[in-house]
């Protein structure tokens, strides 16, 4: 069995889906974060694959795709922060952690 | 790909994909962010076959060592109601004491292993081109140079967008003291009386 790009993509995209199924099925807002979690990850596979598979010449490496993974771990990192103080505030509001309680701007 | 590298890949694979089913789909969200922990931690398996060994390293700091610990406190804090509503049955002590031998047994095997063992030999292929260039790519150095010399702003930026994340945390998770409350509706009717004044 050879693995190549297109298996860490075949991978990547199934994480991806794990996550996006995740985010829509789940009520729990603490799982939806994790969800998006995820999926950011299965993204940073690819970036990080991509850059595996056309690292450019000896002595001149392109490292593209790891800076930009670097990057989305970042914005990742501070995406969990403002969304897990946003949950805290909801639930200080609803005493409850489920997204359909969210509901204020509803009516 | 050389056969060690195909091997580490189908167990972190493996692993990542049965631990993101996992994480999705428990009930209880410390078991989920426990799930989402093994998933980081795969991933990591999966950057080191692709060579990318700074970029591992800073996934299990940042998402191992932050993101987690941050989802497992936001739990704690939130206490009972973020469990499910139905817990399971309690399972019997003989299968806890049963689980809890298991991983010392586990744990003692590993420890006792890595100590006779004298520098274990990962079979990771290399990349093609000299050797000294190839020890760096995905390195410290290497990636260091790329992010200094291609995305220096893009970097300065992150500092900042890292420091408003945090204030913006603060602000948002903090909520007003009693006393703030109590400041804020007196203003509140201050304002509607004069309104009411004005009107008169």
């Amino acid at each position: 069995m050879e693995i190549g790009l297109g298996t860490y993509l075949a991978l990547a995209s199934v994480l991806f889906g794990i996550g996006a199924i995740g985010f829509l099925t789940r009520r729990n807002t603490l799982l939806q974060l994790m969800s998006i979690e995820i999926m950011l990850n299965s993204v940073n596979l690819t970036l990080v694959a991509f850059n595996r598979w056309s690292p450019g010449e000896a002595g001149a490496w392109s490292h593209q795709g790891q800076v930009f993974a670097f990057f989305v771990i970042a914005v990742a990192a501070a995406e969990a922060a403002v969304g897990l103080a946003i949950l805290i505030s909801l639930f200080r509001l609803r005493k409850s952690v489920e997204s359909d309680r969210a509901d204020l701007l509803k009516h | 790909m050389s056969g060690g590298g195909q091997l580490v890949f189908l167990i972190c694979g493996l692993i990542a994909l049965v631990s993101a089913v996992l994480t999705v789909s428990l009930r209880s969200p410390l078991r989920a962010a426990v799930a989402l922990l093994a998933h980081i931690l795969s991933l990591a398996g999966l950057y080191l076959t692709l060579h990318a060994h700074l970029l591992a390293a800073i996934q299990l700091l940042v998402y191992a060592g932050a993101v987690v610990v941050l989802f497992v406190f936001v739990i704690m804090l939130i206490g009972p109601s973020a469990m499910p509503t139905t817990e399971g049955q309690p399972r019997g002590l003989l299968l806890r004491v049963a689980i809890a031998s298991l991983m010392a047994m586990v744990g003692g095997t590993v420890a006792f292993g890595v100590s006779t063992v004298d520098r274990p030999y990962v079979d990771i292929d290399q990349c093609a081109g000299p050797a000294a260039e190839c020890g760096q790519f995905g390195g410290v150095e290497a990636l260091g140079h790329a992010i200094y010399q291609q995305a220096a702003v893009p970097f300065e930026l992150v500092g900042i967008l890292l420091l408003v994340a945090i204030i913006a945390a603060v602000a948002v998770a903090r909520g007003h003291t009693p006393e703030e409350k109590r400041a804020f509706e007196e203003r509140a009717r201050k304002k509607d009386a004069e309104a009411a004044a004005a009107a008169e």
